[in-house]
């Protein structure tokens, strides 16, 4: 696929490099050479310097035969020109913007193929935003992510000692709890993945990954680890775009502080939010956390732009008694060298975000991904296309499909249409999350939940779920 | 002094106008044919005589605009000669001496509501309407009905209304232009109380005491034909009905301009400071029944909450009618009524007071510097429905407090100096500086402030005309700042 990206920021670079891996023709364009630089060092890509919202930048970065443009700069009009542009000009099929703005998000028809001509708008402040939210909701759980528009969730625990399912084997799962049906997807020992089978035992220390209903999800993490209490105090560190973001979602759930360095950004903050003690100081001022009680914390989020403050804040908060630490950490190399130390969760904010835009971007259709141990693994809803002549998977039990090793199919979540809908507010369909037993017969149009433990597997699994041309 | 010249045409323009509002009791004399007919129309012309004078002799040094400081001085004039031609038909009517007369058009014309009058009911209707009228045209503010006439005539009214629409956050505007916002005011003041006067007029008054009731009801000012007020119906319907124009008067007419704007009651659900105002009332009338009710003042809950909540909402909302003596209550009621009076009403009604976005603010800032104790690194910001109040504006309001504190006492200290005992000193200064009208003990509901000598009558005539410009304006033509070229 021919990819223009607009924007080398930090969300630019990552979709970049991520993109360039699959085989993908990409051209990149910035204002500033410089960070194009750096990226054509890296990775085997074309850059074009420029404003990515004047025809003849988007002309020069080859847009008249571009398959997909991802306007992701660091301003929301400069990719709704440029959407617009691609669209009119250029005629570029798939056009994804990044809007952060939720004035404008919450205008959806601005974007429509009249207007701005955006395809999909993305806010990945928003995506992250959510990410964190979801753990605090979840304190026991290292990611909690959700397919099929939050029906079905994977959620990654790490076993502990006292979890009744610890020290058995998988299949144990079935007897302790009848009524709930759940499938473990993956275990990871150590950093080497393990395919389970029912007999696998799980061992102190494993990240388990387990995918059940949404409703589920507290009863199978029970099983793995004691339960926490419920968070109910939160303290933000870094009061910018994410900081901000999160403490507007979480302020009317928790109780919350937020620690942003900046005198006149703090005085901001306090004006725009409403709950949120706003605070100004370091947030490695070891002082003002003991001020402020971090010992009483519940979680300390470390959300600030810069990564050593992050870890620096973090460690401090961990070792003066607060419950948890979330931090945000760019660098990949970083986040292998603290998580499952000190830091209970390291988040990348490239790797979480990723998923919205690698959705868009695969073959065949794709509802959700999920990058997975900082992109060595991913999850992906397929949809099921086709039917018995024309695709590989509809009208076969799981135990017949053609998977490459390492693949698990988790859940299916098959829709029927609505009986007898009284009123017509009521949703067209009903929607139904069945687990992944091996006699199951996947039909047309059921969103098939996937996890692939080895992301070079990813192409053969597209192709599985792609209905062949030659049949149609 | 040659700066003060531009002021003078628009004064005389203004006295001009106003010599027309003698034609409603011209009317009312001709029709009840109590003799005053002549008084009014002497002193009408006299108005317009003098207007046109001082309007003729100075027209050439008319501006376009007003300078903030001229706006001050040409307010103050404004009431001070007001309430001077207005006393005229009072001063000859009834042969009060020129101080008392002064007091009572004062007290009109701030929508005070105190009076040294007694056998209203004997009073030649024409006087009674009169009394009423100047209530109604100070309530509003003349001002506001100025506004939109200055404009027409040629005078912007932006500094004018600087000086006048109370509250602390004047730069909220309704329409881009001064003229349309004083209108629309205008036509919803107007609206609500041709409504208020059918309203009482279905409850049982008649026209003339419904039509008088009914300017003093939207103005807050609480004057009445009947020496015992509206006790003198002995009517459940007409107090409810009054209550409730009461209770709306006492609103931001802004407010109830956008809803009228928009023809949606959402303006009102979006007012920031309409809960606490509506919440204090209900709390503090249900708790002033059950306080009257458990000390046996009346025989069951029914009755008490009747008189309780009547007063209450008369006397939080600076109206001043009474349904019964409430003097004659323990202590403890009459004071928390006065205490009431004293912030209640909203910015932007005919209330007066420190209103309750500045008791909001005042709030709001002493839990921001409670907070600073316990996090000394926080940043807190005061805010009032989401919107953040500056800092200036806190510094402001804090001013105006200290400058109403300083203004009640040194009333009270006064009035104690001439001999009045501490009760009446202090609720004559509250009553006074808030525009309740009636205070307690000597010049409670059931008496009038005829007992106070000349020098004490002198005093309250000023201090009411502080609280209804809201001290600062006065205060600052005091300054020498002030008359400083």
């Amino acid at each position: 696929m021919r990819i223009v990206i607009l924007g080398a920021g930090q969300v630019g670079s990552s979709v970049a490099e991520s993109l360039v891996s699959e085989a993908n023709d990409i051209t990149v364009v910035d204002v500033l050479p410089e960070r194009l630089k750096k990226l054509q060092d890296r990775f085997d890509l074309r850059t074009v310097v420029g404003n990515a919202a004047h025809p003849a930048i988007l002309e020069q970065a080859g847009a008249r035969d571009a398959d997909m443009i991802l306007a992701v700069t660091q301003s929301d009009e400069t990719n709704m020109v440029a959407c617009k542009l691609a669209a009119t000009m250029f005629n570029i099929p798939t056009r994804i913007a990044r809007i952060r703005s939720s004035d404008y998000l919450s205008h959806p028809e601005i974007f429509s193929p009249q207007n701005f001509s955006i395809d999909s708008a993305i806010c990945p402040e928003q995506v992250l935003t959510d990410y964190i939210s979801k753990l605090l909701e979840f304190p026991e759980a290292l990611q909690v992510l959700e397919f099929a528009e939050g029906r079905v969730s994977l959620v990654a625990v790490r076993a502990f000692q006292g979890g009744p399912l610890v020290g058995h084997p998988i299949s144990h799962l079935r007897t302790h709890m009848p009524q709930v049906d759940a499938r473990v997807a993956a275990i990871f020992r150590g950093d080497s993945p393990i395919i389970p089978e029912g007999s696998t035992v799980v061992e102190v220390g494993d990240e388990v990954f387990f995918i059940a209903d949404t409703k589920n999800i507290r009863g199978v993490m029970r099983e793995l680890r004691r339960m926490d209490k419920p968070v109910k105090r939160v303290m933000i560190g870094g009061g910018g775009n994410i900081g901000r973001r999160l403490a507007k979602q979480i302020e009317h759930r928790y109780e919350v502080k937020l620690l942003e360095y900046n005198k006149s950004a703090a005085q901001q903050l306090a004006a725009d939010l409403d709950k949120t003690l706003v605070l100004n100081g370091d947030v490695t001022d070891e002082e003002l956390l003991r001020e402020e009680n971090i010992a009483e914390m519940d979680v300390y989020c470390a959300v600030t732009n810069d990564d050593e403050n992050n870890i620096m804040s973090s460690l401090l908060a961990k070792r003066m008694g607060v419950r948890k630490v979330i931090a945000l950490i760019n660098r990949s190399s970083y986040v292998n060298l603290v998580q499952a130390g000190q830091i209970d969760i390291a988040i990348s904010p490239a790797q979480s975000t990723i998923g919205t835009l690698l959705a868009r971007v695969r073959r065949g259709d794709c509802a959700a991904v999920h990058s997975l141990r900082r992109g060595a693994a991913e999850a992906l809803e397929l949809v099921a296309h086709g039917d018995e002549k024309s695709s590989k998977v509809v009208g076969r039990r799981i135990e017949q499909l053609d998977l490459p090793k390492g693949v698990t199919i988790g859940a299916v979540v098959r829709r029927h249409a609505r009986q007898n809908r009284r009123d017509d507010a009521a949703p067209l369909y009903d929607y139904k999350v069945l687990m992944a037993h091996h006699d199951l017969v996947v039909e047309p149009d059921d969103h098939v939940i996937v996890f692939v433990v080895d992301k070079l597997t990813v192409p053969k699994v597209e192709k599985l779920f792609q209905v062949s041309v030659s049949f149609l | 002094m040659a700066w003060l010249l531009p002021i003078m045409p628009v004064l005389g323009l203004i006295a001009m106008a106003m010599s027309l509002s003698h034609l409603l009791p011209i009317g009312v004399s001709l029709y009840t044919n109590d003799g005053m007919a002549g008084l009014f129309t002497v002193s009408m012309t006299l108005n317009m005589l003098i207007g046109f004078v001082v309007w003729f002799a100075s027209r050439r040094r008319r501006q376009p605009e007003l300078q903030l400081r001229e706006g001050i001085l040409f307010i103050v004039l404004v009431w001070v000669g007001g309430a001077l031609f207005a006393a005229a038909p009072l001063l000859f009517g009834l042969g009060l001496s020129f101080t008392d007369a002064y007091f009572e058009s004062m007290s009109a014309l701030t929508a005070t509501g105190a009076t040294l009058l007694s056998g209203l009911d004997y009073l030649p209707a024409s006087i009674n309407v009169w009394r009423a009228e100047l209530q109604w045209l100070g309530g509003m503010g003349v001002i506001v009905l100025v506004v939109a006439v200055l404009p027409m005539i040629g005078v912007g009214g932006r500094q004018v209304t600087k000086a006048e629409i109370p509250g602390p956050m004047k730069d909220d505007r309704l329409t881009p232009r001064m003229t349309q916002t004083a209108k629309g005011l205008w036509i919803v003041y107007f609206a609500l109380t041709f409504a208020c006067m059918l309203a009482y007029w279905l409850a049982g008054m008649s026209w003339i005491d419904a039509l008088i009731h009914a300017f003093t009801t939207l103005s807050l000012g609480g004057f009445s034909s009947h020496d015992a007020s509206l006790g003198y119906f002995k009517s459940i319907t007409i107090e409810v009905v009054a209550m409730i124009f009461m209770t709306l008067a006492g609103i931001n007419f802004a407010t109830h301009f956008r809803v009228w704007q928009a023809r949606s009651l959402a303006p009102w659900r979006l007012d920031s400071e309409l809960p606490y105002y509506l919440g204090v009332l209900c709390v503090s009338s249900i708790g002033i029944a059950l306080f009257l009710w458990i000390n046996g003042i009346y025989p069951d809950f029914a009755t008490a909450l009747r008189y309780g909540a009547f007063n209450t909402v008369s006397v939080a909302t600076n109206t001043g009618y009474a349904t019964v003596d409430y003097g004659q209550w323990p202590v403890f009621a009459p004071l928390w009524l006065i205490f009431l009076g004293t912030f209640v009403a909203c910015s932007g009604s005919a209330g007066g007071g420190i209103k309750m976005i500045r008791a909001m603010i005042l709030c709001r800032q002493m839990n921001r510097e409670l907070n600073m104790l316990s996090h000394p690194n926080a940043i807190s910001i005061l805010k009032i429905k989401n919107r953040v109040v500056p800092n200036q504006v806190v510094f402001a309001v804090l001013a105006f407090f200290f400058a109403w504190l300083a203004t009640l006492a040194i009333v009270t200290l006064l009035l104690t100096f001439s001999g009045l005992d501490v009760l009446t000193a202090f609720s004559a200064s509250a009553a006074s500086l808030n525009n309740i009208g009636p205070g307690l003990h000597e010049v409670g509901p059931s008496t009038t402030f005829a007992i106070l000598s000349d020098f004490q009558t002198w005093v309250c005539s000023v201090t009411m005309l502080l609280g209804r410009l809201e001290l600062i304006t006065v205060l600052a033509i005091l300054t020498p700042a002030f008359w400083r070229k």
